[in-house]
């Protein structure tokens, strides 16, 4: 269902347009015609880490059926443990030159360190924590809904819930995660400068790698005799059971690994813009990520990348451009998607090889009436 | 006759009070016009107890730097015209302002005069004068005021103002020192009756007493403690009934739609906002057109609301949701693409920043039951709330639209056969919630801000309530926002605000689990939702 040529092209495409703009920005001089200025090398760096979230929703969603309305908030914990490290890393050149203490802390007047901070000035440990931390409250989370066979519009409510939850708990200072103003002002990243084109350059050809490599994952997963069942718990779950399956334990399985994915979107995200807040964790942000999947078209894992990439360059003209329109747009993008075109870009062009996931019959039957 | 000659005795006991002090009213009046500050003090504290009946008047206009002396020592009052009236009896005088100079007071004499009209307003005329002025009394805890209580003790029949009047006399009997240990006994108990704060602090004050007293202060703050505690509860239970009203009124329309459609409308956040905008618009225009009418310029905006939002939602319903049925998480996406787009218009249309919506008088101001403080405005939404609700009941129940929604809900296909247009249904149905939820903005627009963002801020709690409380189910919805507004108050002082919310969500996720479709399920036939 999703051809080896659509997948090699998209391979090709995101590698090869990350490598060209990184050699551009770094071999071209900057009165060039053809040199990449660092602001758009930082702007696509920041898109392909939205399309890694895009391919986690996507892989929930377009093959398990789980409507996500919280994954921001995987996105935002990969993007917190990274942000940690970072901070870990600027030492003594705080504002108040602490080497033990960040300076948020300092300003709190806090004497030590947390607990939960010590070993992340070590980077394999906080590359641990960005797929660890994400992983264990989606397993954790996805257990006890799945279990429980909490499904459709309550395990999106649910999950809009948890990320709200988060939301709420990193704006309190008291969490010891800067609370309000987040993490920023980082320095270093692996001894690199983060403001340094050439760091800004490897970042870029490193998030294309990595969600090349996601979308490899993704797509040997739905490929698997494992991803057939998954497509069938999604369409009809019952079935599913009634024929022996235990629809739980294929939805929690994409469901962590969907979160890791988005976790480490967020790790990618954060050294490229320089600061994470706890506003990556409101609501409206993984609805927004929703919506990229349903514009490029739910359950074609392609669709999603195109998708994010397709609404958030829409997204920073419009705002730059006519920023009083932007909301008219995006929800107009909602509704239009939605509405009009339910198997989202994919479906509009019908690339060969490229069969999009139905959506099941709007019909309304006994098994899916309202409850 | 014996009784109309103790009367004769009561008042002159009350008009010349002994030889205690020896100036009488007059000597008062005549010491105001000295340069002398001490005259001046002593003056005010003679005049307090005199009895006379202008003491007040002349009092209160040295408080204010009305009084006025002409060289020849009569004193004048300047009204707040300019004119002036003769002190003494009130009569207006026609005096030049430059042949008078205003009486002097400096800090000894400003408290005497603060301390007189305290005293003074306990035989004001008006009862709640008298009782705010005992209230003074009794916060001031001053020994030297035992005479004038004990004098406005004898002469009151407010029953309120009595009971006030008494509390004031027992804190001064419990500050004088030379109080035998039976009056201090009285008072003591008199401050376990009254168990508020103030009067904990008063027998808390209480030191170097009789181990009698001491026993029977301590035992009486032990009681308070508990009463105080008690009343704090109840203050929880209150305020958690107060904001679970608020979340009712935002979630009511939310269940019935979700109930009827299976659709969770995203943009019925947007339906309240809409309807605290018609609020804000009504206002505007009764304050542009009829004035007269102001004041109920909430009760006019109510159906205002409901026909507004109410419409609004029978167009949407029309234009998007219909075409979504069978589809309820296409159905989200497109509603919050919609509430965007609400709430983007509203911004071009008002503007980004708070609208002011009036609080009409009869819902301001606060009423006192025992130790809770209850403001009108909250007690109007709670009324509010539950009437709205027992309407939507009765129309579900006794109409016949009430009829088919529930047959619609029950069986849908089994309804359609039976005769029932479901299609038109669902868009009564979607105008019925939206409506609501246009009224709820009505009571939001009183105690939150009418901002574009008013809808958004509510939106997941309305989720909350009604996945809590069971889809399709008035009174699941009902005990659903009491409960999580109750636990909410009830968590805020022990954890804090945001805290305690983390905590309200945590728990909902982890109820979920226990009980899939809420705590009042529909019963029916479905395989899965």
């Amino acid at each position: 269902m999703i051809s080896q040529r659509v997948s090699t092209l998209t391979i090709v495409l995101v590698l090869g347009g990350a490598i060209l703009l990184a050699l551009l920005n770094q071999f071209t001089p900057e009165a060039s015609a053809v040199h990449v200025p660092a602001y758009v090398i930082a702007l696509v760096g920041k898109y392909l880490c939205f399309a890694m979230l895009a391919l986690a929703v996507d892989l929930v969603w377009g093959f398990g059926g789980i409507l996500p309305l919280g994954h921001a908030a995987f996105f935002a914990l990969g993007g917190y443990a990274m942000g940690m490290y970072l901070m870990r890393q600027i030492g003594t050149r705080g504002v108040y030159g602490n080497a033990e203490l960040p300076d948020f802390m300092v300003f709190l007047g806090w004497k030590d360190l947390p607990w939960y901070w010590h070993g992340f000035e070590w980077f394999p440990f906080a590359a641990l924590m960005v797929v660890l931390v994400p992983g264990i409250l989606a397993l954790v989370f996805g257990y006890l809904a799945f279990r429980s066979r909490v499904t459709g519009v309550y395990l999106s409510i649910m999950t809009q819930a948890l990320t709200y939850a988060l939301l709420l708990a990193f704006f309190r200072n008291d969490m010891g995660f800067g609370g309000n103003n987040g993490l920023t002002d980082f320095k270093d990243v692996l001894g690199f400068n983060v403001q340094a084109d050439s760091t800004r350059s490897g970042l870029l050809v490193l998030s294309a790698l990595f969600l090349c490599g996601a979308f490899l994952v993704a797509r040997f997963v739905v490929l698997s005799r494992f991803g057939k069942i998954l497509i069938a718990v999604r369409d009809t779950e019952s079935r599913t059971r009634f024929l022996g399956y235990r629809p739980e334990s294929y939805k929690l399985v994409v469901w962590v690994l969907s979160a890791v994915i988005a976790g480490i979107g967020g790790a990618l995200y954060v050294p490229q813009v320089g600061i994470i807040n706890p506003g990556e964790f409101s609501p409206a942000n993984s609805i927004e990520a929703v919506i990229w999947v349903a514009v490029g078209g739910r359950g074609t894992l392609v669709g999603a990348i195109l998708g994010a990439l397709i609404v958030n360059f829409g997204k920073t003209w419009f705002t730059s451009a006519l920023p009083e329109l932007w909301l008219f747009a995006l929800g107009a993008l909602f509704i239009g998607v939605t509405l009009l075109l339910p198997q989202g870009v994919m479906g509009l062009f019908a690339l060969r090889g490229v069969k999009p996931a139905v959506t099941p019959a709007p019909t309304i039957s006994e098994e899916e009436a309202p409850v | 006759m014996p009784r109309s000659l103790a009367l004769i005795l009561l008042v002159a006991v009350w008009l010349f009070p002994g030889p205690g002090r020896a100036e009488t009213a007059e000597e008062a009046y005549a010491a105001f016009a000295t340069p002398n500050f001490d005259a001046i003090r002593d003056g005010v504290m003679a005049l307090s107890v005199s009895g006379d009946p202008r003491a007040l008047i002349v009092i209160t206009a040295l408080h204010d730097g009305r009084l006025y002396v002409r060289p020849d020592k009569v004193l004048f009052i300047k009204n707040d015209d300019g004119t002036f009236v003769d002190a003494l009896t009130g009569a207006a005088a026609d005096v030049p302002a430059g042949a008078l100079k205003p009486v002097r007071v400096n800090n000894g004499v400003r408290e005497a005069v603060n301390a007189a009209l305290g005293v003074l307003r306990l035989f004001s005329p008006d009862a709640s004068t008298r009782l705010t002025a005992a209230e003074a009394v009794f916060r001031a805890r001053d020994p030297a005021a035992l005479p004038a209580l004990d004098r406005a003790l004898a002469k009151e029949t407010d029953p309120d103002v009595k009971t006030r009047l008494e509390q004031a006399h027992a804190a001064a009997v419990l500050s004088s020192s030379d109080t035998s240990d039976a009056d201090r006994l009285n008072a003591i108990s008199i401050m376990r009756a009254r168990g508020d704060i103030e009067a904990r602090s008063t027998l808390g004050n209480l030191t170097g007493q009789t181990p009698a007293v001491a026993a029977a202060a301590a035992s009486a703050i032990t009681a308070i403690d508990r009463s105080l505690q008690l009343w704090s509860v109840l203050e929880s239970v209150y305020y958690g009934i107060s904001l679970g009203s608020v979340l009712l009124l935002a979630a009511a329309g939310l269940a019935i739609t979700f109930g009827v459609m299976g659709v969770i409308n995203m943009a019925h956040g947007e339906m309240v906002m809409i309807g605290a905008y018609v609020t804000f618009m009504v206002q505007q225009s009764i304050r542009a057109y009829l004035p007269s009418i102001y004041s109920a310029s909430l009760p006019i905006a109510i159906p205002m609301a409901f026909i507004v939002a109410g419409l609004i939602g029978i167009a949407i319903e029309r234009t998007l949701i219909r075409w979504l049925y069978g589809r309820p998480l296409e159905t989200l996406l497109a509603t919050w693409g919609l509430s965007l787009v609400l709430q983007q218009a509203v911004r071009s249309i008002f503007g980004a920043a708070n609208r002011d919506v009036d609080t009409p008088d009869w819902m301001s101001g606060a009423t006192q039951l025992g130790g809770l403080t209850l403001t009108w405005n909250r007690m109007y939404i709670i009324l509010f709330a539950i009437v709205v609700l027992a309407a939507l009941m009765a129309a579900l129940r006794f109409t016949s639209l009430g009829l088919r929604m529930r047959a619609v809900t029950q069986n849908r296909r089994m309804a359609a056969a039976m005769g029932i247009r479901t299609p038109w249904i669902d868009a009564l149905t979607f105008g019925l919630g939206s409506g609501v939820a246009g009224m709820a903005g009505v009571a939001l627009s009183q105690i939150d801000n009418v901002s574009p963002n008013l809808g958004q801020s509510y939106i997941i709690d309305s989720f909350m309530v009604v996945v809590f409380g069971g889809v399709g189910n008035l009174w699941g919805t009902t005990v659903g926002a009491l409960t999580l507004g109750i636990i909410n108050k009830f968590l805020e002082p022990v954890a804090g605000a945001v805290l305690g919310k983390i905590v309200v969500l945590v728990m909902l996720i982890l109820f979920i689990q226990r009980r899939p479709r809420g705590m009042f399920p529909l019963k029916g036939r479905a395989v899965e939702a």
